[in-house]
């Protein structure tokens, strides 16, 4: 109740009416409805939308079920094409994550306590300037850098590693890569901005008490910076899952990505059912994942939100 | 164990401002030392030197006799207890204390006892299990103490570690620092800018302003017989009055003040250099200064009563004197008589020469 009183009184009824009103349309137009719109649909079987809202659109599991069995008609007992490409996009996910902390902490840690004078702000201006190119560019820039007459190749072979190029593209390379590279600003600033908070005085105490480096980060720093790891591992993860335009540029022939076979059922197939279907099941995968993630590494949803 | 320490001939610079000027100081095993002065005058900066979190731009830091130079902190036989404590948040109490038994590869079940020794050292028993932030500042301070002492150093260095705390706390700290200090032996460096905890807990007190160390002695002697200026000023409180030196003996150094004719003992040492025709300083302590009433002074000097202050045990009294802008102070013990003057009285106030202290003219502390 304070905490409402407080709000109206320091934004006047209009004004706090107004934001709260706001947030509250953005929250249903935006987020609520839309979701909900989705998961009603995943539901009922596939009309053609002048049926929508007719007795032959009612409700079913069809879709989950074609997830797990396939088609009715499919010899195979399950639906291995679709099941694997699912897996196989949150164990990728999950890769993409784990090389993302793994690139991004030392950096972090490195802007926040080692770097002095204006590195930093150099640095972190390199970091973020790539990212103004669009997100497609950025894929195909990828592409031609990983292709077979590419810069990474030309090199490579010019040097005496390779004799002859390499396919990156067909061996994923090229997509792990652009993958972990697209939202990896979505990793660093969490886990900088959790490293800096961190007084100095406890590495240096960590220290004088005659504690080697490694040490130091695994008592005292990772500990500390855990929320902020949490949090860009948790946005790393949902995104890359998520992820569109890297798989459809950067994937080889013959590796799809889950989200590809949702704008397959949405887009070619005309099937928005099976599509909202296979979305929501992505969906609510994160979420159980990343839960039961953070439950393991005992951080607070209210944590990774600071 | 315990160790010396020597600083021979440190400077240490950060580009061109000199935070240490040249440092010569030999710390005996097992006393308790501490540097005092002004806030930014240089005194975290040379203890940071001793941990090795620096190195000097010149000169050598030798522990044991032993030098020191390009030994990381984590390699030498000290401990720093850090302005802000420092101590680590995510751990249990007794994880602190036992973190440098964890670093090295003690097992848990004796990291624990010797916790729990340290928890009883500084009488925090049953405490281990708490977070720090449990803790009121009293106890995270002994907390801190114990983390570093389970470290076993030969020096323990302390950066000003009671200035968080309350003044009662403040000074009952102090004598329990001195206590544990003595029961473990060790050496102790301290730094403080508080004038009242280095003269009651050290066996030596090093006066320092600007980088420089301007006197090293014990309390009494910095207190008696100061060696500049600054020391004279910033340690208890003086009155001065500045001149010009007309006549200097082995022992006395006659200084003309506008006030009259002043004689002084000289400053020896490092401010020993006084001769004919210097600017110089005269000192005299508030309660060396007396009211002139036929007994006979070395010195007098002409004075109104500005003001009269009474503090209990003791009577201050406040006056314009006669060629000197600055407020003179005179204190004297409340014996139970009434005083002698009144506010506004014109007296005048005498000392002898030997209570009074000659200086060359030179940096004051701040007020
Ligand atoms: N890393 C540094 N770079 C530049 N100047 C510094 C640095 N560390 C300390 N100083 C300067 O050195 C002086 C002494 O600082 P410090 O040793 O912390 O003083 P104290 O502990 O006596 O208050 C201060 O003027 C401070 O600004
Ligand atoms: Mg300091």
């Amino acid at each position: 109740m304070g905490f409402w009183q407080d709000f109206f009184r320091k934004n006047g009824k209009a004004l706090g009416l107004f934001l709260l009103g706001s947030v509250a349309c953005w929250m249903l137009l935006m987020i609520i409805l839309p979701q909900l719109f989705m998961l009603d649909f995943s539901f009922r079987t596939n009309v053609p939308p002048p049926l929508w809202g007719t007795e032959a659109h009612g409700y079913t599991f069809e879709h989950y079920r074609y997830m797990i069995y396939g088609s009715a008609q499919s010899t195979e007992s399950y639906n291995f094409v679709d099941l694997s490409v699912f897996g196989r996009t949150i164990l990728t996910a999950i890769f993409v994550t784990l090389i993302d902390v793994a690139l991004c902490y030392p950096v972090a840690y490195y802007l926040a306590h080692v770097a002095t004078g204006g590195w930093p702000r150099l640095m972190v201006m390199a970091l973020i300037v790539p990212f103004w190119v669009n997100e497609l560019l950025r894929a195909f820039a990828f592409k031609i850098m990983f292709g077979s007459t590419g810069i990474i190749n030309n090199f490579l072979v010019a040097i005496g590693i390779l004799d002859q190029p390499f396919d990156f593209i067909r061996n994923s390379v090229a997509l792990y890569s652009g993958l972990s590279y697209a939202y990896i600003l979505l990793m660093i600033f969490p886990i900088y901005n959790a490293v800096e908070s961190l007084d100095k005085n406890q590495i240096e105490a960590a220290r004088d008490l005659g504690s080697p480096w490694w040490r130091i980060h695994w008592r005292v720093v990772i500990p500390h910076a855990k929320p902020g790891i949490t949090s860009g591992c948790t946005m790393v993860f949902m995104l890359t899952a998520g992820a569109l335009a890297a798989p459809q540029i950067l994937g080889g022939p013959s590796s799809l990505w889950f989200t590809q076979i949702i704008y397959q059922a949405f887009n070619q197939a005309g099937n928005w059912a099976r599509g909202s279907a296979y979305a929501i099941i992505l969906l609510a995968t994160c979420i159980i994942f990343v839960l039961c993630v953070m439950k393991i590494f005992k951080v607070k949803l209210g944590e990774i939100a600071r | 164990m315990s160790a010396d320490v020597q600083l021979n001939d440190v400077w240490i610079r950060f580009g061109d401002f000199v935070a240490a000027r040249d440092v010569n100081i030999h710390i005996q095993e097992g006393e308790f030392f501490s540097f005092l002065g002004p806030s930014g005058c240089g005194k975290t900066t040379l203890l940071r030197a001793v941990s090795g979190f620096l190195d000097p731009s010149e000169g050598q830091v030798l522990i044991g006799g032993k030098d020191m130079a390009g030994i990381g902190p984590n390699k030498r036989p000290t401990a720093l207890i850090f302005q802000n404590l420092a101590l680590f948040p995510l751990m249990t109490v007794w994880e602190n204390i036992a973190f440098s038994l964890e670093v090295k590869g003690i097992g848990k079940e004796e990291r624990r006892k010797k916790a729990n020794e340290l928890l009883e050292l500084i009488a925090l028993p049953d405490q281990g299990e708490k977070m720090v932030n449990e803790l009121s500042g009293g106890q995270k301070q002994r907390v801190a103490i114990a983390r570093a002492l389970a470290a076993e150093p030969d020096v323990l260095l302390l950066d000003e570690p009671l200035s968080a705390l309350d003044l009662k706390l403040r000074q009952h700290m102090r004598t329990e620092l001195r206590a544990i200090q003595q029961r473990v032996g060790i050496t102790f460096i301290y730094i403080t800018h508080d004038q009242g905890e280095a003269l009651t807990m050290s066996d030596h007190v090093a006066v320092m302003s600007q980088g420089v160390i301007q006197q090293v002695a014990d309390g009494s002697t910095i207190y008696d017989h100061p060696e500049t200026a600054f020391v004279a000023s910033f340690v208890g409180e003086n009155n001065m009055f500045s001149g010009k030196i007309t006549e200097v003996s082995e022992e006395y150094a006659v200084v003309e003040t506008p006030s009259g004719m002043l004689r002084a003992r000289r400053t020896k040492g490092k401010g020993g250099s006084l001769h004919r025709g210097d600017e110089a300083f005269v000192f005299i302590r508030p309660e060396s200064l007396k009211f002139v009433n036929g007994s006979a002074f070395d010195n007098r000097v002409n004075a109104n009563i500005k003001q009269q202050e009474f503090e209990g045990s003791f009577w201050q009294v406040f006056f314009d004197v006669e060629g000197n802008n600055r407020t003179v102070k005179l204190s004297m013990v409340n014996d139970g008589s009434t005083l002698p003057h009144e506010v506004g009285d014109r007296v005048e106030l005498g000392f002898s020469a030997d209570v009074a202290i000659a200086t060359p003219a030179g940096e004051l502390a701040a007020e």
